[in-house]
């Protein structure tokens, strides 16, 4: 995918072309693809490339100067993502804090706040955990139960928080906890900020079902965080946590879709493979243009919301059919991958070492299920997009 | 590899395009419309389609100007035919200007085009192509009409089958063989030989006739045997074309159900609120957005004339065949016992839907085309 981003991209496309050119080598170059949102595929390494990025002024592109960012705009944060998934540099380590915690501080965080955390968040000298689900809110996420109260400076924090990406690592969580105790789904709820550092903070990992720790439960007993570390207003926590996970979705579509597309060659060579050996099964060839179909239609899809973005317009109805096309399309690539690779595909390395179409596979479930499962998509689509009612609430 | 420029939105002139065409359309292609003329044997206004040519020059809208066009591209043609789409315009403007139109513009026959375009462009000539014979296929080997010489020109001779507005059409473009091989000829409403009989259709908005002709004087258009590579060229331009109609049915289709969902009240409440249908309407515009998509890229290969364009072609006449068929069918399960109905519109959708998914070919042999295109 040929893509023109107009002349005054130029200049910078060159820029990031020629420092990936310079710096994707050695090690780095070594793990071109690996990682992702749920992968915790060569952590060290994505580590150090983050620290590599950032040395280079590559990180927060789009967070103001005065922060340690370069005050970029949307099209540069575009145009970069885009060369990056272009040269398949590994999938980055901290984005977490880049791409939803950073951009919160500096929508809604004190200046304090933001002085204290963003340079670190630059530099890669600190590490972030999400602490948003629990054991009963996961789609449901305003019935979150973990509390906080204030006791002198502080505020003390009790509950339990699940699925936190690599929250055995984190230095520190960004945790939606309720300060109201009387106060009922998104009401009440507040935006902290709590070192990992303390008794307070239990950390256990989470295998998934690619064998990776790379999740974790984070039980909260009394642990203990100032009490200006509050982002945002008190009480105000659920606006805070929509503000986040809004945040830049168009300049993660290009990546995700060259991944796709990458996919979806691969899987189109090992059918073509099968074809000429007269081996391709007529129900397996046309499941394999039906995936094919469905990575070009997005590519399009994608293109019209970027080009409604850039060109300053709300993107249209499409911009909303984006996860729930995307991830059922490519768990249904991943079994499809599956298949062709037929009994060979089935086998692993030693210690339950998967290649990247076994990992692909089994990864791409979660992207039904996370960020808005598949069935909250839909009922998303049907009521804010096509303004269908609302279920009663019991 | 496919280059891309960042645009992916409509420029103003094309979205004022799109509502003076829709303004246009429920004035004049209302249901009501729809119904009387679906009715008749005719199968459109003669006066609707003079308007459409007087008023907007939408028969003449891709044709360049040196033929008496606007020279619009094809991104404004795909909005009308959305836009005839969602109305279920009854009218020859696909057999007219996507069948005959794109054959004349490609035949590399300038004397033809001089002498037929100025006349379509105007809104005065009612065109279509006659290539299908009783087996109903689009490959070059289901030709078995034939073509000699004589003393005057050609003489046309076999039977076509399923011709869009064949009955109606003041030109017949027809294919037929020569020695040299596939060929294409011009015929007049009215030659001598030449036997119109018009088919009761299942989709009654869109008309066909059978054709049989006998030794009826024609016009070779292009090169002798050199048809087919120009024949299947327009045809992948018709396909898009037909893709971007059945997008806009679809598109309408689904505002219907969504429309219903919210005002039918069933267990105390507005049927849409429960997940069941709720998740329906969801999946539909899921296909009718990408089905927009499949269009989108199918009219910027057209427009550029992409190498790849057979395949973007192929991709969005399949896609759009499937989302249309089954967004109306939905459309009916939505509505329940009405939908079910001669008086509901929702009928008419699925008829078209299912018209559509057949008239330039099977979905499913697009779909084989592009497997084989893709090397599988």
């Amino acid at each position: 995918m040929e893509l023109d981003f107009g002349p005054e991209a130029e200049g910078f496309r060159a820029e990031v072309r020629d420092w990936l050119d310079g710096h994707l080598v050695g090690e780095f170059a070594a793990h071109r693809g690996v990682g992702g949102p749920t992968d915790a595929e060569a952590w060290e390494v994505r580590l150090a490339w983050d620290r590599e990025l950032a040395a280079g002024g590559w990180l927060g592109i789009s967070w103001p100067k005065e922060y340690g960012g370069r005050g970029l705009g949307l099209l540069e944060e575009i145009v970069f993502n885009y060369e990056y998934a272009r040269a398949a540099a590994p999938y980055r380590a901290t984005c977490s804090a880049l791409d939803l915690l950073g951009p919160m501080l500096v929508a809604m965080g004190s200046e304090a706040q933001k002085r204290r955390f963003l340079p670190r968040i630059l530099d890669v000298s600190e590490l972030w955990g999400q602490g948003f689900s629990e054991p009963g809110a996961g789609s449901d996420l305003a019935s979150v139960r973990t509390r906080a109260e204030r006791d002198g400076e502080d505020w003390v924090i009790n509950g339990q928080k699940v699925w936190t990406t690599m929250g055995h690592v984190a230095d520190w969580l960004y945790v939606l906890v309720r300060t109201d105790p009387d106060s009922q789904r998104h009401k009440g709820l507040s935006m902290l900020l709590v070192p990992t550092d303390q008794p307070g903070v239990e950390v256990r990992t989470i295998r998934n079902l690619a064998g990776q720790d790379e999740f974790a439960e984070v039980f909260l007993t009394d642990a203990r965080t100032r009490a200006d570390l509050v982002v945002g207003e008190v009480g105000q926590g659920w606006r805070t946590a929509m503000g986040t996970l809004g945040i830049e979705r168009g300049a993660t579509l290009l990546p995700q879709q060259l991944t796709f597309e990458r996919e979806a060659e691969a899987l189109l060579a090992a059918a073509r493979a099968k074809a000429a050996a007269g081996q391709l099964d007529p129900e397996l060839r046309a499941r394999v243009v039906q995936a094919w179909t469905s990575v070009r239609i997005m590519r399009t899809t994608n293109l019209r919301t970027i080009g409604e973005l850039l060109a300053g317009r709300d993107p249209g109805p499409q911009s909303h059919i984006a996860k729930l096309y995307a991830s059922t399309g490519h768990v249904r690539l991943g079994h499809l991958a599956s298949e062709l690779a037929g009994p060979a595909g089935q086998i692993t390395g030693p210690g339950y070492a998967l290649d990247t179409r076994q990992r692909t596979f089994l990864l791409s479930l979660a992207e039904t299920i996370y960020g808005g499962a598949s069935q909250v998509q839909r009922n998303i689509i049907g009521e804010q997009v096509l303004g269908l009612p609302r279920e009663p609430r019991p | 590899m496919a280059h891309h420029t960042l645009t992916g939105t409509y420029t103003e002139e094309q979205d004022e395009l799109r509502k003076v065409v829709r303004s246009f359309l429920s004035k004049h292609s209302t249901e009501a419309d729809v119904r009387d003329l679906m009715a008749t044997t005719r199968g459109y206004d003669p006066a609707q389609w003079r308007r459409m040519g007087a008023e907007l020059g939408l028969q003449g809208l891709g044709v360049p100007e040196e033929y008496g066009g606007a020279g619009c591209g094809y991104v404004e043609l795909g909005i009308v035919f959305e836009e005839t789409g969602r109305a279920l315009l009854c009218a020859p403007y696909l057999a007219t200007v996507a069948l005959a139109a794109e054959a004349l513009l490609r035949s590399g026959d300038e004397a033809a085009r001089k002498d037929l375009l100025p006349g379509i462009a105007a809104g005065e000539t009612v065109a279509t192509l006659a290539f299908t014979e009783d087996g109903g296929s689009w490959d070059e080997r289901g030709v078995a009409a034939s073509a000699r010489r004589t003393a005057t020109g050609w003489a046309v001779t076999g039977a076509k089958n399923y011709v869009p507005d064949g009955h109606t059409a003041d030109l017949l473009l027809v294919a037929a063989r020569t020695d040299a091989g596939l060929s294409l000829f011009a015929v007049e409403a009215g030659a001598p030989g030449l036997v119109r009989t018009p088919l009761e259709t299942l989709d009654q908005t869109r008309k066909q006739a059978r054709l049989d002709l006998d030794a009826v004087p024609a016009r070779l258009i292009g090169a002798e045997g050199a048809a087919w590579p120009v024949i299947e060229r327009s045809l992948a331009a018709a396909a898009v074309l037909l893709s971007a109609e059945q997008l806009g049915g679809a598109s309408r289709a689904m505002e219907l159900a969504v429309e219903y969902a919210k005002i039918r009240v069933q267990y105390g409440r507005a049927i849409g609120s429960f997940q069941g249908i709720k998740h329906l309407c969801a999946d539909m515009l899921v296909e009718v957005e990408s089905a927009r998509s499949a269009v989108c890229d199918a009219l910027w290969a057209l427009e550029a004339d992409a190498p790849d364009l057979p395949v973007a072609a192929a991709l969005a006449l399949a896609y759009c065949s499937d989302t249309y068929t089954r967004v109306a069918g939905d459309c009916v399960q939505v509505h329940g016992g009405i939908g079910f109905t001669w008086e509901h519109p929702a009928h008419l959708y699925l008829k078209r839907a299912k018209s559509s998914e057949v008239l330039l070919g099977t979905a499913a042999s697009h779909r084989e085309r592009l497997a084989v295109r893709l090397g599988l």
